[in-house]
């Protein structure tokens, strides 16, 4: 079966079993994989990506689903949210072994452009469903608070 | 899974000399080792400049290879910011990258072998990596004084700029091709610590940008080759079963499945991608024989454990007749605790790439002890040592997890491209991925462990002594590190952080006991600390509140030989304000330990919510890790350490039911998250001592403390773990 979806803004058209997940579809048919692999049951966050600008796991969004959707990865976010973020992320040296910050970034992302200015108990709410096995927690945290100064300055 | 191992390990030959080699010590690696980065000269004509350790590019980049593998640890970035220090180039100009597996290279100075672990990375590099730097800056000198006719003396290097006063200038990368051809110096002078520019300062890791873009071809899970493979493994359920017959009939009909293979633990499906092969893997009809395989669930395991733990054992260490002691004391506290199985949970689940044609191998994956892992693939593939390579690749975590003494995934990987080559099918690499049920469920834990202490009190509250046993599978018995790490048959790994507390105990005896038992276990983040630190730690609070003292003054008492861990203590209690009252609600606790040669104490601060929970709201610590390379680092590690220890401690346990694992993945093995997380201050002693481990250290101390600060608020004492069981999460 095939998909036409678009990605990053283009349009791309998936050859791929409508079961199976987005993720696999994009690290293996798309080699865009820079969004991870971490649990596939949605219970960690590694593999988060956008659609039509809201975080979802994309280990349990069949691709069978996905016709016409616009798709954003971290290969391709920006805008003024994503560009904040990812500054504030390499000023505070936030990854450690990175793995998860992918999806860290893409929940980041789409928590600011909701709420420019969240606070502790938004950000909790936010980024709970994205685990970081090396516990980069505060510094997210931290790097949030700051990239939200940074979009307002 | 272990057999599989052992038996091509212990047939080799090549490896059998490499781990005589390892138990010769530390002592003879350390000199060979550290003469070693500069050993060869670049071909003449070249314009590069090329050493183990460093190269300088002609596009003015230099490359620092890492020995070590960098599993965000920020090992790569501070084994650069040594030899960037010594040689003067500027932060901009650095790139990391992982060093491939070569022995000769980049052995370990403390292991005899390449590896990472111990938390002794920076430790014993820390040396080397600056010679290697400053043996690059006097070439570079020489070179330029040669070209620019002036003496050596007056050339000066800095943020990457080599310069003379007469003006003439150039960039390292000019240079390069000239220093190449100098001879490397024996003993290049070194910085001393006021010239440093970058050590104890700053050096912001290298790495991040990478990992904030989702860049390509970081991780062995985003690798790949022309033509690859993907393929899963069905692995025996339960620990130690091996396949008895499977049909893949309809594991075959999925499209996209290459093949289907036996291979000595399990079937592996080989697929033109990903999916497929997860999805065919799930079609398989396998039968297992479990005639070898435990099929006990853990409580049995555990009531074994804590019956060894009445009986008397292996000593590890013996004061005298503790007994007596105890006997003749006005007061003995008797304490169990029991500990469970805990799964490293690394982010990225194991993987690795491999590719055979019949004569040379070559691997790509985040190898953590490439010399075994070598030598483990030459042996299975019945090739020489120098026909196989391996690359190293950024692994998305492991905190021990991907140390195996057994090489399992290469050795899986190896038996599967054997295997496909006797089918006849022609040479592709493949990559084999474990899920996270694969990874999670597929053992190498942390080992399960009951403990029994006795302490014996004189009628003024004094210890008169502690008697210590421990019962729990040894990770090093039975494997290539046994004759290294346990000359007389003890296992301190077990018992590191208890045997040789620095608590001024009148005596104490320490026992051990060994459960056998096919569930594989291994190294996790601090190892034995894990729970040694957790006993100690507890017993000193449970001691004061016999006694009526306050538990920062009770370890001071009992610390007086021991100044770095005092040090420490004073300054985490100072900064947290343990004198000081605290608002309503909060409670407080301390728990300080040495490990990997770093002092670590941390003091929490609690709250108990309404629903009776516990709430960790914030921790302040205090670090004494040496000369502090990288002190932005070390706060990240220990803030890191810090998280990965409460989160094993407030929820996290490996449990099996009739031999079959319980908890596969993170709907089960629950993380900490953003709202568990505390706020964190870390503290760094400022020191002239040798840099010593960090990856680690941060770990121990939490559970403890949080242990003692639970105590404090509700007067009730944990010691059955995770805290989920006392209802408390
Ligand atoms: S991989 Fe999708 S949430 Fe974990
Ligand atoms: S940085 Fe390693 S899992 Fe988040």
């Amino acid at each position: 079966m095939s998909v036409t979806l678009k990605i990053n803004g283009e349009s791309r058209t998936l050859d791929a079993d409508p079961d199976s997940p987005l993720l696999w579809a994009l690290r293996d048919e798309l080699g865009m994989t820079g969004t991870k692999f971490g649990c596939g049951i949605a219970a960690c966050g590694a593999c988060t990506v956008h659609w039509d600008g809201m975080p979802i796991r994309s280990c349990q969004t069949m691709v069978g689903d996905l016709e016409g959707a616009e798709i954003t990865t971290i290969e391709g976010v920006n805008g003024k949210a994503a560009k904040a973020v990812q500054e504030a992320w390499n000023e505070l040296d936030v990854p450690q072994c990175g793995y998860c910050q992918s999806g860290q970034i893409m929940a980041a992302t789409a928590l600011l452009a909701e709420t420019s200015k969240p606070t502790d108990e938004d950000i909790d709410i936010a980024m709970d469903g994205n685990v970081c096995r090396c516990a980069t927690y505060a510094r997210i945290r931290k790097a949030i608070h700051a990239a939200a100064d940074k979009m307002e300055a | 899974m272990l057999h599989l191992l052992h038996k091509p390990l212990e047939a080799q030959k090549p490896s059998r000399r490499t781990f005589l080699k390892m138990s010769a010590g530390a002592v003879g690696g350390l000199i060979i080792a550290a003469k070693m980065p500069n050993a060869a000269k670049a071909a003449a004509g070249a314009d590069e400049f090329v050493q183990p350790f460093v190269h300088i590019r002609p596009d003015n980049t230099v490359v620092v290879l890492s020995k070590h593998l960098d599993k965000g640890q920020g090992t790569a970035n501070g084994l650069a910011t040594l030899v960037a220090d010594e040689l003067d180039a500027s932060h901009e100009q650095i790139v990391l990258a992982l060093a491939p597996s070569n022995p000769q290279l980049y052995a370990n100075s403390l292991f005899g072998v390449q590896g990472t672990g111990g938390s002794t990375a920076i430790p014993n590099a820390f040396m080397q990596y600056r010679q290697a730097g400053a043996a690059a800056k006097a070439m570079v000198v020489s070179a330029a004084a040669k070209e620019w006719g002036v003496p050596a003396g007056e050339i000066t290097i800095s943020d990457g700029v080599v310069s003379h006063a007469s003006g003439k200038s150039a960039t390292l990368g000019e240079l390069a091709g000239l220093a190449a051809n100098e001879d490397v110096p024996a003993e290049p002078a070194l910085k001393t610590p006021d010239q440093w520019v970058y050590i104890g300062k700053s050096f912001p890791r290298k790495d991040v940008k990478n990992k904030t873009v989702g860049a390509p071809n970081t991780y062995t899970i985003d690798f790949s080759r022309e033509g690859m493979l993907t393929a899963t493994v069905a692995r025996s359920p339960r620990f130690g079963g091996t396949v008895k017959s499977f049909n893949a009939a309809e594991a075959k009909k999925v499209a996209g499945v290459v093949d289907i293979f036996q291979i000595p633990n399990g079937v592996a499906v080989v697929a033109e991608s990903t999916w497929p092969a997860i999805k065919a893997r799930d079609l398989l009809e396998i039968e297992w024989d479990d005639s070898a395989a435990e099929t006990r669930s853990t409580d049995e395991m555990m009531t074994e454990l804590k019956d060894m733990t009445t009986k008397s054992g292996l000593k590890v260490r013996e004061d005298g007749d503790v007994d007596a002691a105890l006997d003749a004391s006005a007061k003995v506290m008797e304490i169990d605790y029991d500990f469970p199985f805990l799964a490293h949970g690394a982010m990225e689940p194991l993987d690795i790439v491999g590719e055979f044609d019949g004569e040379t191998a070559q691997f790509w994956f985040g190898s953590q002890i490439p010399t075994i892992d070598h030598n483990v693939a030459s042996t299975i593939l019945g090739i020489p040592f120098e026909k196989v390579s391996i690359n190293t690749l950024w692994a998305g975590g492991s905190f021990g997890r991907r140390a195996q003494g057994d090489a399992h995934p290469v050795s899986e990987i190896s038996f599967l491209l054997k295997a496909m080559r006797e089918a006849g099918m022609e040479p592709r690499p493949v990559k084999i991925v474990w899920t996270r049920e694969d990874d999670m469920a597929g053992g190498y834990y942390r080992p399960m462990s009951a403990h029994k202490i006795k302490v014996g009190l004189d009628g003024d509250g004094n210890v008169t002594a502690v008697k210590y046993n421990i019962a729990a599978k040894s990770i090093i018995k039975g494997t290539a590190f046994e004759p290294m790490l346990m000359p007389n048959g003890v296992d301190h790994n077990m018992t590191e952080g208890a045997s040789d507390t620095t608590y001024s105990f009148p005596m104490m005896n320490m026992d051990q006991a060994f459960q056998e038992t096919p569930v594989p276990v291994l190294w996790w983040r601090s190892v034995g600390h894990t729970h040694t630190a957790y006993v100690m730690e507890t017993m000193i609070d449970r001691i004061a509140k016999e006694t009526g003292k306050d538990p920062v003054a009770l370890r001071l008492e009992l610390l007086k030989d021991d100044p770095r861990k005092t040090n420490v203590l004073k300054l985490a209690a100072e900064k947290a304000g343990w004198d000081t009252p605290l608002p309503e609600g909060r409670h407080r606790g301390v728990a300080v330990h040495k490990s990997f040669g770093s002092y670590v104490a941390e003091v929490v601060e609690i709250s108990i919510r309404e629903d009776d929970t516990v709430k960790v709201e914030k921790v302040v610590a205090a670090v004494d890790c040496g000369v502090p390379v990288n002190p932005d680092n070390i706060r990240a590690q220990v803030e890191g350490g810090i998280g990965y220890g409460l989160g094993a401690i407030l929820r996290n346990q490996v449990t099996l039911s009739d031999g079959y694992v319980e908890e596969t993945n993170f709907d089960t093995y629950e993380s900490l998250r953003m709202s568990d997380m505390p706020e964190i201050e870390v503290h760094i002693v400022p020191s002239t001592d040798s840099p010593t481990g960090i990856g680690e250290p941060g770990t121990p101390p939490i559970g403890p403390a949080v242990a003692n600060a639970i105590a404090a608020a509700k007067d009730k004492w944990i010691t059955s773990l995770p805290f989920t069981k006392a209802g408390l999460v």
